[in-house]
């Protein structure tokens, strides 16, 4: 794990005047789409074919651009420069301070942008063929087509604000595709569910921001030695304690964790991306695989020198124990509930919150490299996954219970072939599958981990679920006989296409992280990097690498023992459930956290909201109701005094004006009249007063 | 421009045409149209003739009764004139919103402009007794559009609203008028700054013995019930859901901004020092409000309650910002927090004011296509009959959601940036108020707009083609402050600065 000085030096602060053409126009990246999107919502409604080409288009000149963004930063590391450019401007203005936004282009934002770019555009292409008998396919790609502008922002911001500001809209475009078909009404409470939970991690994400912002006055990341993430800025937040012996930098650390634990679906905040599968299937993929759920763990990446402010070498910080615990824990627990699912996007779901777990571990205990270096390989197999699984619900007619299924390998032979890799991908089949190789850098930092040893055993642990239910699902889907209704049919050409482009890349990823030729790795942290076989007789490499394959082989091993073509009809109880049944209901039943948070948190908002009304109606409400008895009382005396007194025709029209009727109103009436003679009172002291400082 | 009387024009515009328009019969709202636009014309062209450094400009003077400390003194500043901007846009969208036929609208629209008179007034008098003047004449009309053209229980809400409102006023007059005996001046100007050579404790002092705090509390008193602050707001929901959904939008979106302005212009620079010794208090309830406001509003079941008590959430941000900077320490970073709660204050002020007034003119329109109808569990699935309205009603709700890119955020994001550094604590209980307020309007959107369609909705039409037209420019609007609130911003921020630079805590 580099530390923070040496990644400084690797990074000089170019000269500002030199901005290249790439970081010049790398604002399109984001623009383009999110204007596509802006045109699609004025078309008038439904043009599907120009929606569809909109958004294509705009998405594959993002991509072209990303590329060529992406060629810059290439360019650059092969004559030994890392590239970290930026462009910042303000935004506003307050007091002396600007507040500024910008775009970063370094290795880091290169990469992200072109998978997000690239693994869009194939679904982008994949829903003109799964939505299309939507009657609101038009918005459909309004909305994909926001979002991907959205996230395209969250990852070239290089400010934490504008990364904010990304993040929620990539939030709100999620809320809306969720609840896509608004008409069911699971969907619009998931939808509800996603965003506030979420909005939960924003909340405190938000406090750390403003945090950052007032401490080190600025939110630009970098910024050629005066942004937020340098060493100047980092130096003074790790000189002002917080408390609780954290410094700032932990304390914000912490708080932006948190937010990227909301979006990412880190425990304790994981339950609303399991429901998130309410939403078409291209969306699971798109949004709740492949980008918008990585985004939290991108964030971590992008905030990483804070994160990593004070570790000496080899040491930790807080901060990022904190993420590898969540991390490694959120792994874990999610991997076991997926064994207990039957709905085929639920089991992807929960294997999705684990991976997330397997990347924020990572993070925590190899650095970015070892974190992003999953996140890219996990978003290229779990979106072919998640589109195999939308090919096999389409061919199913919108059967989602793997019960339901089985034996697909012969009526959906595209799909199975894809899915089977996409599958041994997730699993971490050894040597062949990218997912092995990037599972096993983050297996390999938590065994050097110098914390605890827990986590290593945790995921290993977890890399044998993850294959045991993968083998499971496949078994159930593609294995074994036909339990469905009708007759399953292989789905068109525009959706089997991109699943062996991305079945392509699961496998050829890998490629580019082994320990041989660690390529990414090299050009995340600016180093350079060469193929040496040598590499692979390290110590304990070779070892590590035998016992996490043991532990995939177990996995399918078991898996394929357990389910392999033994499910005869779709009403039998599961062969865990008849072995086991509490274990089962506990994994089927999710550990019952929405339970627990329906009894808590939930059941807290409900009440308190009761009782804000009750303090409302009855401690504000009487107290004014109290007040207003006594000045009815005073009215009532100065009304004897009236009657010897004033006209009665003020009486009269004073009556008039409040005449609505109700015991209330008469109530209210004496006030009136008593006010309205308090304020007569007062202008006549005011005129008295003139009258005598006037002769004054 | 020179010479021109430009504010005093403004004041009197729509008194001009409160006239025609009694005079106008059937086609006063044709009369209202026209004197809020020409009003909003002119607000720009105020907004446009802004001293660059913040001062106060387009001043005008005229001897009134001198040596009664009464004189004709008018005067904008950014704070001043992006009300003024507020109040034009608001009341234009008032009088657009009240396109049905009402009993007597040539009286309807008279007193809709004779509100926006007292609401320019308000905003540029720079002396008190011209100002109080109008910040109880506004008072009539709005008291007379609840009365009258007002839902079943109006009787006691316009009633209580009045009562409730005066007697924050006579606190508040009772309290200048002991400084207007002890200084002899009521001219803001002067008063300020003999707040902050300290000239006006003494004086004062001298004359009426230690009463300063009874006196800050008056005047705080006075705009706690107008904004309204927990636990002075119980006539706030009854009054905004009566009033006739038209007429809330000018109670939420301009009215309340008197009593924040209020805040600004009367208290913070008079009673700054006082404020920050019952600080804590004052946090408390800002809090309160922020929190509690929220809480309520998810209680609700009425959907023009809900918004209520939303409104009441969000000024409660503004009252925090305002409370949070008294603080008597000084350095460059205890400034730096001051200028961004400020600058967010005032920014919050005019996003509050547009959203809000937005979102009753689409209650006014659902209750319009019901037959009345505003609970929250009326509806259902509108989104498939009447899909713009689920769309642009939805910009609206996630404007007063607070999401980035479009106006609501920025406010509150430069709020939270500057309370956090000067009480950590306040700013971290009241952003509980956000996830509140976004689990409220998430419950709205999914009940109104989500679900099936219960049949009696089924050809629930949706907005026609002038009401899409009317409410465009106030969706161009939040989006450009959204995206670009330097627009805004260049010109209050000079203001904040040279407001700061007269306060003393």
């Amino acid at each position: 794990m580099l530390i923070q000085e040496e990644l400084a030096a690797a990074f000089h602060p170019s000269n500002p005047c030199i901005v290249s053409f790439a970081t010049r126009w790398l604002w399109l990246v984001p623009a383009v789409p999110m204007l596509a999107s802006g045109v699609i919502a004025l078309l008038k409604q439904p043009r599907r074919k120009p929606a569809a080409a909109l958004a294509i288009g705009s998405l594959g000149f993002s991509l072209l651009v990303s590329l060529v963004a992406f060629a810059h930063v290439l360019s650059g590391w092969m004559h030994h420069e890392a590239v970290r450019e930026t462009l910042s401007f303000s935004w506003i203005q307050v007091g002396a301070a600007h507040v500024e936004l910008g775009w970063v282009l370094d290795p880091l934002a290169a990469v992200m942008m072109v998978m997000v770019s690239f693994v869009g555009l194939l679904i982008f292409i994949y829903s003109v063929g799964y939505m299309a008998h939507d009657e609101n396919f038009t918005r459909f790609f309004c909305f994909l087509s926001l979002f991907a502008g959205a996230m395209l922002g969250v990852v070239i911001a290089n400010s934490l604000l504008l990364l904010f500001m990304c993040w929620e809209l990539v939030g709100l475009t999620s809320y809306l595709l969720i609840g896509f078909w608004y008409h069911k009404p699971s969907a619009a409470a998931a939808a509800k569910k996603a965003f506030l939970t979420t909005r939960v991690g924003d909340i405190f994400f938000l406090l750390g921001m403003v945090w950052l912002f007032a401490q080190t006055g600025t939110l630009l990341f970098y910024n050629y030695g005066a942004g937020s993430m340098e060493p100047l800025a980092l130096g003074g937040l790790l000189a002002s304690p917080a408390g609780l012996g954290l410094s700032a930098a932990g304390a914000i650390g912490l708080l932006i964790f948190a937010g990227a634990a909301g979006k990412s679906g880190q425990l304790p905040l994981h339950v609303w991306l399991p429901d998130a599968m309410e939403g078409p299937t291209p969306v699971s993929a798109l949004i709740h695989a492949a980008t918008m759920v990585a985004a939290g763990v991108y964030l971590i990446a992008r905030v990483y020198p804070l994160m990593q402010a004070g570790a000496l070498a080899g040491g930790t910080t807080t901060a990022l124990t904190v993420v590898t615990w969540v991390g490694a824990s959120t792994a874990l627990f999610a991997a076991l509930i997926a064994v207990g699912q039957n709905d085929i996007k639920r089991i992807l779901a929960y294997s999705t919150v684990s991976q997330l777990g397997y990347m924020m571990a990572g993070l925590g205990m190899g650095g970015v490299a070892v974190g992003m270096f999953h996140l890219i390989t996990h978003a290229f197999f779990k979106a072919l996954l998640f589109m195999g699984a939308g090919s096999v619900i389409h061919g199913c007619h919108e059967e989602q219970d793997v019960r339901h299924m089985g034996g697909l390998r012969t009526a959906m032979p595209v799909t199975f072939v894809t899915y089977a890799v996409g599958m041994l991908a997730l699993s971490g089949f050894p040597l062949l599958f990218s997912g092995f190789w990037s599972k096993d850098g983050i297996l390999e930092a938590a065994q050097h981990w110098s914390v605890a040893k827990g986590p290593f055993y945790m995921l290993v642990f977890g890399a044998i679920l993850t294959a045991f239910y993968m083998t499971r699902q496949v078994s159930y889907v593609f294995f074994g006989n036909w339990r469905g209704h009708g007759k399953a049919h292989e789905s068109p050409a525009v959706m089997t296409a991109p699943l062996a482009i991305l079945a392509f890349f699961a496998v050829a990823l890998g490629f580019i992280g082994t320990p041989a030729w660690p390529w990414f790795r090299a050009f995340l942290n600016g180093q350079a990097a060469g193929l040496d076989l040598a590499r692979f007789q390290e110590p304990g490499l070779l070892p590590l690498m035998a016992s996490s394959s043991l532990a995939v082989l177990v996995g399918l091993g078991l898996g394929w023992w357990l389910y392999g073509n033994k499910q005869s009809r779709a009403e039998e109880p599961d062969v865990l459930e008849r072995a086991a049944r509490p274990v089962w209901m506990g994994l089927h039943g999710k550990f019952f956290v929405d339970e627990l948070y329906g009894a808590t948190v939930i059941a807290f908002y409900a009440w308190w909201a009761r009782v804000a009304d009750w303090l409302d109606r009855r401690v504000w409400g009487g107290a004014v109701a109290g007040v207003a008895l006594l000045f009815r009382g005073w009215a009532h005396l100065n009304r004897l005094l009236d009657i010897h007194w004033v006209d009665g025709g003020f009486d009269k029209s004073c009556e008039e004006l409040a005449s609505g009727g109700g015991l209330l109103a008469r109530v209210q009436n004496g006030r009136v009249q008593g006010y309205l003679r308090l304020l007569a009172l007062g202008i006549v002291i005011l005129a008295m007063i003139l009258i005598w400082s006037s002769r004054g | 421009m020179n010479g021109i009387p430009v504010l005093t024009l403004l004041t009197v515009l729509p008194v001009a045409g409160a006239m025609v328009a009694l005079a106008a019969g059937k086609h006063a709202r044709a009369v209202a149209l026209v004197t809020t636009l020409a009003g909003l014309v002119l607000a720009l062209m105020v907004w446009a003739q802004l001293p660059a450094d913040g001062s106060i400009g387009l001043v005008e003077r005229a001897a009134w009764a001198p040596s009664l400390g009464m004189e004709y003194h008018l005067g904008v500043d950014g704070l001043g004139a992006l009300m003024l901007v507020l109040s034009a846009i608001v009341t234009l969208m008032s009088v657009d919103a009240a396109h049905h036929a009402h009993r007597q609208p040539n009286l309807y629209f008279c007193l809709v402009l004779l509100l926006e008179a007292g609401l320019f007034g308000s905003f540029t008098a720079l002396n008190f007794f011209h100002w109080f003047l109008f910040w109880e004449l506004s008072l009539i009309p709005a008291f007379f559009l609840i009365k009258l053209w007002g839902g079943p229980k109006r009787g006691p809400a316009a009633t209580q609203f009045f009562v409730y409102t005066m007697a924050g006023s006579v606190a508040l007059l009772l309290a200048f008028l002991a400084v207007f005996l002890s200084t002899g001046s009521m001219d803001f100007g002067q008063l300020t700054a003999m707040a902050q050579s300290g000239a006006l404790e003494q004086a004062v002092n001298a004359h009426l013995g230690p009463v300063m705090m009874w006196l800050a509390l008056g005047v705080l008193a006075g705009f706690a019930v107008k904004i309204p602050i927990m636990p002075f707001h119980t006539w706030l929901p009854a009054a905004y859901s009566e009033a006739p959904s038209p007429v809330t939008m000018l109670l939420t979106g301009a009215m309340s901004k008197m009593g924040v302005y209020g805040l600004l212009r009367i208290a913070v620079p008079l009673f700054g020092h006082q404020l920050a010794q019952i600080r804590t208090p004052l946090l408390t309830l800002a809090v309160v409000t922020v929190v509690m406001g929220a809480w309520a509003a998810a209680a609700q079941t009425d959907l023009k309650r809900v918004f209520a008590y939303s409104s009441v959430n969000h000024l409660g941000y503004c009252v925090l910002g305002i409370f949070a900077l008294a603080v008597p320490a000084t350095g460059a970073a205890v400034q730096a927090s001051q200028a961004a709660a400020l600058n967010g204050v005032i920014l919050q002020m005019f996003n509050h004011g547009i959203t809000a007034g937005a979102l009753f003119w689409f209650i006014a329109m659902l209750q319009e296509r019901s037959g009345g109808q505003r609970g929250i569990d009326d509806f259902g699935g509108l989104r498939k009959p009447a899909p713009v309205m689920a769309g642009l009603m939805g910009i609206v709700l996630f404007s007063s959601l607070g999401l980035p890119g479009l106006n609501g955020f920025v406010g509150e994001f430069l709020i939270f940036r500057g309370v956090f550094p000067l009480s950590w604590v306040a700013a971290s209980v009241s952003i509980l108020g956000l996830l509140v307020t976004a689990a409220v309007i998430l419950t709205v959107i999914q009940k109104v707009f989500s679900g099936p369609v219960p049949d009696r909705w089924a050809s629930f039409p949706d907005m026609h083609g002038g009401e899409r037209l009317a409410i465009a420019p106030v969706i161009g609007l939040m989006l450009l402050l959204g995206l670009l609130p330097q627009v805004v911003v260049q010109n209050i921020n000079p203001t904040v600065v040279n407001l700061l630079a007269h306060w003393r805590f």
